[in-house]
């Protein structure tokens, strides 16, 4: 499984970000590095090393920063790192939650690293034989970060190409950062388009989100 | 006359003493423009720097790439990755040989740029220290086409970079911390500039 660093100026920073996005994704090993390594504002070079060591499994690395210098510092880190580390220009928090799904699900190292940036897949054609549903988004905040996390990791193993439409706007169902972009508020009701071979199972699995007010 | 390991060690320490000599002047000038500490980050990490040169590296490319891993990791901020990639650079530019003349100082110097600039990805006239940087290489090349030795060669590199350093003033800063000022950015010297002024000026009095 793919493991992710959080580099940050501050520490506090890091193991914020690295708490937020581990509750969205409990089994992927994400590993904040911040500071200067003595209790300041600053990144630190040995430490940025070894938080990638750490985040690897032997599958690879996605190296998140805040800041400037921490990107500097992330690359040379890379550089160095003995196994497949990727570094990416991606905001911090939603991009460090997108890219925890992504590893949760069993991506490899360019799709986590795509879901950080938000590079999203086209959202595909759906042919007539799609599965639809309307859903009423029954928790109060809609489709926010965790809710949107729940969405895509549950669609993420499926064979199927899962679209969310909300206010004229579509987006791939299996990417946090798309159904976070549709801004779908509580009380919405949204349509869910799902074809392929577990097209039924998709739609399904909304649904049962949905039903459970996505855990909130 | 070409340079010895012992000698590039010598002229290391004294960019160590420089550098904490200016470290409040650093800090001041950081403080308009960014976070304040490039001087205090500098001073620690050639601070450090000078500690590890008790035991000197065989060759003046060790005694280089010594002061590049002591740099990155102990400068910190954009400073350590940007000073560590010039001297790893230049250290691999010179390679093993026992001693370096001008024409090799000046290759190891376009080495460091080109480090500098493919880590940092700033170019000239963005404020930064490529603009203090980059003219001190071509002077150096310059002087080292025409047959100049070390201390001809870093001498041009440091005059150049002077000036470049004081072309940073009323530029507006579009990378680092710096360029979140927009046009306030303007009308203060780049402590990255004045840094590196200053690092190759301490270069340049000891070479001979």
């Amino acid at each position: 499984m793919i493991g992710l660093v959080v580099v940050s100026h501050s520490r506090r920073l890091a193991e914020g970000v690295a708490e937020v996005a581990g509750q969205m994704a409990p089994s992927v090993r994400i590993v904040p590095s911040g500071g200067d390594g003595s209790g300041g504002l600053g990144t630190d070079y040995v430490a940025v090393g070894e938080a990638i060591t750490r985040a690897d499994s032997g599958s690879g690395v996605v190296v998140l920063f805040d800041l400037g210098s921490a990107k500097m510092v992330a690359d040379m880190a890379a550089e160095e790192a003995e196994g497949s580390v990727v570094v990416v220009d991606a905001p911090l928090v939603e991009g460090a939650v997108a890219a925890a799904v992504r590893a949760q699900g069993g991506a490899g190292l360019a799709e986590v690293a795509a879901a950080a940036t938000g590079v999203v897949s086209p959202v595909s054609v759906v042919d007539g034989d799609a599965v639809r549903a309307e859903v009423e988004l029954t928790n109060s905040a809609g489709l926010h970060a965790r809710p949107a996390a729940l969405v895509a990791r549950a669609l993420d193993p499926l064979d199927a190409s899962v679209v969310v439409r909300f206010g004229g706007e579509s987006a791939d169902a299996k990417s946090v950062l798309a159904l976070m972009g549709l801004g779908a508020p509580g009380g919405a009701r949204v349509e869910v388009v799902a074809s392929g071979a577990d097209a039924a199972e998709a739609v399904r699995r909304v649904e049962e989100l949905a039903a459970r007010r996505f855990g909130d | 006359m070409a340079c010895t390991a012992e000698a590039v060690a010598e002229a290391v320490r004294a960019v160590a003493a420089v550098v904490v000599e200016h470290r409040e002047e650093l800090i001041r000038l950081d403080r308009e423009i960014g976070d304040g500490d490039h001087g205090e980050n500098l001073a620690r990490g050639f601070t450090a720097l000078v500690s590890k040169l008790d035991e000197v590296p065989s060759s003046p490319g060790g005694v280089l790439r010594l002061a590049a891993t002591t740099l990155i990791s102990t400068v910190g901020g954009a400073a350590g990755p940007l000073f560590g990639t010039a001297f790893l650079r230049a250290a691999t530019s010179v390679g093993d040989v026992a001693s370096v003349d001008g024409a090799a100082v000046a290759a190891a110097l376009r080495a460091a740029l080109d480090g500098v600039v493919a880590r940092g990805k700033a170019s000239l006239g963005d404020k930064t220290m490529v603009d203090a940087l980059t003219p001190a290489v071509a002077a150096a090349e310059s002087v080292a086409a025409g047959g100049g030795g070390v201390a001809e060669v870093l001498g041009a590199a440091a005059d150049a970079a002077e000036m470049g350093a004081d072309s940073t003033v009323p530029m507006v800063a579009r990378k680092g911390r710096a360029s979140y000022l927009g046009e306030r950015s303007a009308g203060h010297l780049d402590p990255g500039a004045r840094s590196t002024a200053l690092v190759l000026r301490a270069l340049a009095g000891r070479a001979r």
